[in-house]
Parts: structure tokens; C-alpha cells; sequence
């Protein structure tokens, strides 16, 4: 499995591929059809993280202690960058994920979507799933 | 003659580029952009003639003094208010509505009694209420709205009651566009003697507005949506009312004389207007309202109508594309939503494109609810906008409805 650093570089290769914007959305739009959806019982308003414009759900699991996230977005280009998010962080350690580095977002220049009057509840995404990572880490005595 | 090519060069902004191309400007909903003419008197005032309002006898207070005071004079004069007292600056609409839900709840609001609010209103309609209404134990009621988008007053007579002690509804539906009948509606109101608020931060800017004939006892709205400064906004009250509510902010300039016993307020309206007052702001909107009176109130709305009009039939003619707001009476917004997209996405897209865009819910939540829709995409037209420009838009929105198929 490749590092937290390789797999974002390998993220950042692709969507750099494409010059116009329309094609680098399009591909964004295409990663979000291919992301598992979330289970049932997790898309409830427990596990809603709401934006003032779209609805994200997240959940995390801890399996062989690693945390394993499902997730969704009634938007499908946030839900676009959660697969993303996601391809970056499954499956890795809580240690790893507590203080993680999300640079890839800035260098595909999606660091708008995270700037807070984007609203779509990103950042409180980003921040959800570290916290869920901190609890992990806690748990475990890590 | 309507002439949109010198209309537009007044407005700096709209030359310029944010990603490729010029910037189509569809936000005006949000806020209106600025004609040069605005800023420099900003610029002009800060640099050569600052001086605080009302308080000193040197030169530039006198000269900041008079502009300000010339401001209102404009103001009465754009809205057809009877007298200069009745113009009250504050920092806003939302400010406006604050100050007269508190003040008017204080003087008259008991527990029990009803404030009607129609179903469309932006949320700084809304919440002010219920802020007054939780304090004072007064019950929200509200006007029905219907599938167009327009208020339904078949229930009006039974909605207002013996218990209501205020009405507040928009001129213009932010969301949807919709012109509420509102002279029809204070009509109504005054025969059992309600006072109603006409929030008029989305019609000022897109046709002409006579307080007088309209007879509303309070009209508002703010500056930056009419071409004016951000944080200066206005609250006409008629006189008889703003006499009898007492002050919602205490400070300077807004007393006659205090003592640790007693203190007596400033006569109107600077009962209203305690602290200092954004009064280059206010100078600014002057030059703003003459500006927008010089193009002249009848031929702005008459272009604005053929731009919406121009827009709805191209996006009637997409079958993925439905509008929301379908009412005869419109000013230039137009909501819709997108089949399989989300607005959210919709926006994000046309920004790529160089399309300022609002999306979402428009600080509208229950008229969405009614919808069942998480919002719209909301294209907000000003008298600068183009056909040109609604030709690009309508185009983009074509290439982004295959992203979703």
C-alpha cells in the first residue's frame, strides 16, 4: 500500500492531467459514482455533518487498527472530494491520520472548497475524520 | 435611450476576469456592485472631509453634517417618504427589522399576541421576530404561500386577528423573485388597524417604491444592494411610530440630555441613530440613489423585465431545468434547480466558468421546506447585466448538464 505522501502525489498527477477545469470536475464527478455508499444505518442525522448547502454523512470503523471511513454527500462534487479524502486516508493507522497533511487538496487547487464560506461542509468533514481518528488512537493507547 | 455599454462602464468590476473570461456578475441578489461615481465620493470624504457628524462646530463636521444629512433628504425623496425624520440610518435590513421588532415588541407586544409574517421571507425576516416573540411570549403566525411562489391571501381576513400586533412580509421574494401584493396586504392590515414592515431590500433597486402610496408604517432596506456602501441601510417609519417606540440602542448623538436620573432622547430620528453612524457610508448611497435615478427607476425595470423574461424562456426551453418562482409578478431573479444536481454543484461548475451564481437555500429554509428541494441555483439580475451575458450562461448551463446524466 502506498504512503499517505505517495497516494496523494498519485492523486495530484491525475487531476493535474487535465488542463480545463470542466475536465478535472468531470473526473471528480466520476470518482464520487464510483465511492461505496455509506451504510443504511449510518446516513442518519447522527452521523450528518451539516453544511449550510450540502449534507455530509461520515462513519468510521476501526478494523485490524486501522480506521476504515464510509461516507456521502447529497452534492456529488463534494462527494467527489470525499472519495478523495478517503483514498488518502483508509486504512491507515490513528496515529497517522491525527495530524495529517491534506496537501493535495491545495496543489489539484480545490483549496477553495475549504475555505469556511464554501459551506459545504468540508473542513468540518476534514475535521470529523480526524477526530474520529483521535478517539481511535485514544482507545487503543496509542 | 437604455444604453447597457455605458451603463457598464460605470461599474469597474464588471471589467474584470476571474478565471478566463469576463466576469458575468448573476449575485446581485447577494449585493449589487458599484458604480465608480460611489467610490470616489468614499475615497473623496475619507481623504479630504472626514469628520464626525453632529458633534463639532469646525468646518468638516459641518461639511460631513450637511452630506449626511443631504443623504436622507435623498432617501425621503427616493422612497416618497412624507418628512426627513421618518429616514432612520442603520447599518442594514437586518438591522432595520431588528430595531423595530425590539422597539415595537417593548411599546406594544404582550403575552399571547400574534406577529404575522408571510411564508417567503429571507431568515433576518424570521428570526428577529421570534427572538421578540420568545421574550414577550407572542405567538408566529404565517401568510400561506403556493406552488408559484406567490403569497395566498384567500385566508388573510382570518389570519388577522384581534391578537395581531404586527405584520412584516417582503416587497420582493430574495428567493424567488416574486413582487408580493404588498399595498393589497397593508390595505387589508389597516382596516383593523395592524401596522405592517415591508422589507424592500430586494425591490428598491428594481422599481420605484412610494412608502406613501404603499402606506407602510415601516419600509427597509440597505444600501449595498442598491449600488450603495456595504453597512448602511435605512428604516422608514412613519412618524406616529417611530415617536412611540422607545430606543433600541443607547449611545451618543441619540440623547437630548443625560444624567445619572434621567435621560431625554434625541428628537427623530436620531433617537435611532446612537454612536457614529457609517455617515460615509450614508454619503456614498446618495450618490448611489441619484445614480440609479438618473437611469431612471421605470426604464430599469422595464430592461430588467425583458432580461428575466429573455432568461426564464431559455431556460424553459431545458428539459432538465426547472424554475421555482413561476409568479406574473417577478423582479429579475430567477431560481431553478438542475435535474440530478445539487445546487451546490451547479455553482461550483459555472464558477469555473466565470459565473457568479448564489446556491443553496437563500436564507429561505421554509420555502425550500415547501419545496422539498435542499435549494436553488439563483441567477440575480441588475440593469448592467446583458442578453450577451444570459446567452453565455444559458450555454454554460448546457455544458454542465451532461457532467450529471
Amino acid at each position: 500500500m502506498s504512503s499517505i505522501q505517495e497516494t496523494q502525489n498519485q492523486i495530484v498527477e491525475e487531476i493535474n492531467i487535465f488542463d480545463d477545469w470542466m475536465d478535472k470536475y468531470n473526473y471528480i464527478i466520476e470518482l464520487a459514482k464510483d465511492l461505496p455508499l455509506i451504510d443504511a444505518q449510518h446516513k442518519t442525522n447522527q452521523y450528518l455533518i451539516d453544511g449550510c448547502q450540502s449534507k455530509v454523512w461520515i462513519n468510521a470503523d476501526l478494523v485490524d487498527e486501522k480506521v476504515h471511513y464510509t461516507a456521502d454527500s447529497d452534492a456529488i462534487i463534494t462527494k467527489g472530494i470525499i472519495a478523495l479524502l478517503i483514498r488518502v486516508m483508509n486504512d491507515r493507522t490513528p496515529s497517522e491520520l491525527v495530524d495529517i497533511d491534506l496537501f493535495f487538496l491545495e496543489e489539484i487547487g480545490l483549496k477553495e472548497n475549504l475555505s469556511p464560506n464554501r459551506a459545504n461542509g468540508l473542513v468540518a468533514m476534514i475535521k470529523q475524520m480526524k477526530l474520529y481518528a483521535l478517539a481511535f488512537k485514544t482507545k487503543l493507547g496509542q | 435611450m437604455f444604453d447597457v455599454t455605458a451603463i457598464r462602464s460605470d461599474f469597474p468590476i464588471l471589467n474584470r476576469t476571474v478565471y478566463k473570461r469576463p466576469l458575468v456578475y448573476f449575485d446581485n441578489g447577494a449585493t449589487t456592485q458599484k458604480p465608480k461615481i460611489v467610490l470616489d465620493v468614499l475615497e473623496k470624504y475619507y481623504l479630504e472631509n472626514n469628520s464626525n457628524i453632529h458633534r463639532a462646530v469646525h468646518h468638516l463636521s459641518q461639511q460631513c453634517t450637511d452630506a449626511y444629512e443631504a443623504s436622507r433628504k435623498t432617501i425621503q425623496q427616493y422612497i416618497g417618504a412624507k418628512k426627513v425624520e421618518e429616514i432612520v440610518f442603520t447599518s442594514g435590513t437586518t438591522e432595520s427589522i431588528n430595531l423595530v421588532a425590539f422597539s415595537f415588541g417593548e411599546a406594544f407586544v404582550n403575552s399571547g399576541d400574534e406577529i404575522l409574517i408571510s411564508y417567503l421571507e429571507h431568515h433576518s425576516n424570521i428570526v428577529p421576530w421570534q427572538l421578540m416573540a420568545e421574550r414577550k411570549g407572542a405567538v408566529i403566525k404565517t401568510i400561506p404561500m403556493n406552488e408559484k411562489g406567490e403569497l395566498v391571501l384567500d385566508d388573510l381576513e382570518k389570519l388577522l386577528t384581534k391578537k395581531t400586533k404586527i405584520v412584516t412580509l417582503g416587497h420582493v421574494s430574495n428567493a424567488l423573485g416574486t413582487i408580493n401584493p404588498v399595498k393589497q396586504i397593508i390595505e387589508k392590515a389597516h382596516q383593523k388597524n395592524i401596522p405592517v414592515l415591508v422589507d424592500g431590500a430586494q425591490a428598491v433597486q428594481h422599481m420605484k417604491v412610494d412608502v406613501q402610496d404603499l402606506d407602510a408604517d415601516f419600509y427597509v432596506f440597505s444600501g449595498h444592494k442598491v449600488f450603495g456602501p456595504t453597512g448602511i441601510g435605512v428604516l422608514y417609519g412613519k412618524e406616529e411610530w417611530l415617536e412611540n417606540l422607545p430606543p433600541y440602542k443607547g449611545g451618543g448623538d441619540m440623547i437630548k440630555r443625560v444624567s445619572f436620573e434621567k435621560t431625554t432622547y434625541a428628537d427623530l430620528p436620531l433617537k435611532f441613530e446612537a454612536g457614529t453612524t457609517h455617515y460615509i457610508g450614508a454619503i456614498g448611497l446618495k450618490v448611489a440613489l441619484d445614480y440609479v435615478q438618473s437611469i431612471g427607476l421605470n426604464a430599469i425595470s422595464a430592461y430588467e423585465n425583458e432580461l428575466r423574461l429573455y432568461l426564464e424562456k431559455a431556460l424553459n426551453s431545458i428539459e432538465e431545468i426547472k424554475i421555482y418562482g413561476t409568479s406574473e409578478y417577478k423582479a429579475a431573479t430567477v431560481s431553478f434547480g438542475l435535474k440530478g444536481a445539487h445546487p451546490s454543484d451547479v455553482g461550483t461548475l459555472l464558477n469555473r466558468l466565470d459565473i457568479a451564481v448564489r446556491t443553496g437555500s437563500h436564507c429561505t429554509q421554509p420555502l425550500m421546506e415547501y419545496y422539498g428541494i435542499p435549494g436553488t441555483v439563483r441567477a440575480s439580475l441588475a440593469f448592467y447585466n446583458t442578453k450577451e451575458e444570459i446567452d453565455y450562461f444559458v450555454e454554460s448551463l448546457k455544458r454542465v448538464i451532461p457532467m450529471f446524466s
